[in-house]
């Protein structure tokens, strides 16, 4: 069986200055599934976006939207939404404008769902978007994203200044929208607990390295927090991984990727252990976080010298 | 309502197993399609499908081509059968395990499990 990803980079780099953006990206996304795109600020996320929508160029390797490098080339751009975290319109432009020229751009736009989110949202679509609040702002680009229901759409960071409520207005209906209207979703966020469940596919960016690209249900409980004393966690957690330690006194909380099976649990239980879940926000801030740690060290040991 | 514990669509499975054993979903009744599960759990639609395929395999449920999913007959049945050979390993062991843990003898648990069964 072979679909043609809707995206795919091979050896994709690209350097400002003297920064790594990104770092020999590799990624095959498959048409029809929400992607997660996490990592922290400065990750490579947007360079990644901008590349992929032909707004930013790679110094290396190449990047493909259905087989086709986006840049320049109007057949493809048309099948792509990218909503930016702080998506610039034209300085005189009124929310409803906005609205009307995404609707001429994208061929599958949705007027009634444009409708819909307008009212969910609150948005004043007479006024001028220079004088919307940020979290305002910030529903323009959820309601075109969303009502252009591009083959390839791009979130990123999209909430800025959205409310808690705001925010689960636009996990609902994206997922009521994506059901019905399946398409390719990347969404790039931070608040990672927010959006898990809604995600199939995890792709998480380090230093411009692709350091994560896992099914979201593999990660689910691909690791276990074993909590108890320390000599004990120690004995149970010997020949696991171990994402990270936590140390209080002689009670030691250390992540381990592990399966546990059934029988692995009761021995834990024996041995008065206490096995928690390791959430995929946490698992993501480890990924991301180890390689700090590892770098801390040689530093430290530069001041040494 | 969704934890990181396990896979959600295996979370998505046993939600409508306790349903089926609990009679709230009855034999015959139609169960909610994958996309009312989707948004009701606000989940990935391609999770809560696999959730109920699992189902499907084991033959709990059954499809009505273009009408949805069904509880199979006799599912019932066959979930509480299946629950009454875990519940040794669900139940009793955690159970006897903290109880030895806090010195609690087997009379005296028995004692404590007649109270509460009763009361």
């Amino acid at each position: 069986m072979t679909i043609t990803p809707a995206i795919a980079t091979r050896a994709l780099s690209k350097t400002y200055k003297d920064v790594r953006a990104l770092d020999n990206v590799n990624l095959e996304l498959l048409p029809n599934r929400m992607y997660g795109l996490l990592g922290r600020n400065g990750a490579g996320k947007t360079t990644l976006m901008s590349i992929l929508t032909g707004q930013n160029f790679a110094d290396s390797g190449e990047a493909e939207i259905f087989g086709h490098n986006p840049f320049e080339h109007d057949a493809t751009l048309s099948r792509i939404c990218f909503i930016r975290e702080s998506q610039k319109y034209p300085d005189d432009f009124r929310a409803h404008q906005a609205f009307k020229a995404a609707a001429l751009f994208f061929e599958n736009w949705n007027e009634e769902l444009a409708q819909d989110l307008i009212a969910a949202f609150n948005l004043p679509v007479k006024r001028r978007i220079k004088k919307l609040s940020r979290g305002q702002l910030s529903a323009v680009g959820v309601i075109i994203g969303m009502a252009s229901r591009a083959e390839v759409t791009f979130f990123d960071e999209p909430y800025l200044g959205l409310d808690a409520v705001a925010r689960q207005i636009f996990y609902d209906r994206l997922v009521e929208d994506f059901a019905e209207y399946p398409r390719t979703i990347v969404l790039s966020s931070h608040l990672i607990d927010e959006v898990a469940n809604l995600l199939e596919h995890v792709i998480v960016i380090d230093q411009g390295r692709i350091v994560v690209d896992d099914d979201a249900e593999e990660l689910r409980g691909s690791a276990v927090t074993v909590t108890g004393s320390a000599e004990r966690v120690e004995e149970f957690i010997s020949g696991y991984p171990v994402i990270h330690r936590d140390a209080l006194g002689s009670l030691a909380s250390t992540s381990i990727r592990a399966r546990l099976s059934s029988s692995e649990r009761d021995k834990a239980l024996a041995l008065g252990l206490e096995l928690s879940p390791v959430s995929l926000q946490q698992l993501v801030v480890r990924s991301t976080l180890s390689r700090v740690e590892t770098l801390v060290p040689a530093g430290e040991q530069e001041a040494r010298k | 309502m969704i934890d990181d514990s396990k896979p959600i669509f295996i979370q998505i499975a046993e939600r409508i197993e306790n349903d089926i054993v609990s009679g709230v979903l009855a034999e015959e009744s139609q169960v909610p399609s994958t996309n009312e599960f989707a948004a009701f759990y606000r989940i990935n639609p391609a999770t809560a499908a696999k959730g109920i395929n699992r189902l499907v395999e084991d033959g709990l449920l059954y499809k009505k081509r273009g009408i949805g999913m069904f509880v199979a007959q006799g599912a019932p049945q066959r979930l509480r059968q299946k629950r009454r050979e875990e519940f040794a390993q669900q139940y009793i062991a955690p159970l006897t395990a903290e109880a030895s843990k806090l010195g609690i003898g087997l009379d005296e648990l028995i004692a404590m499990i007649k109270t509460g069964a009763s009361s």
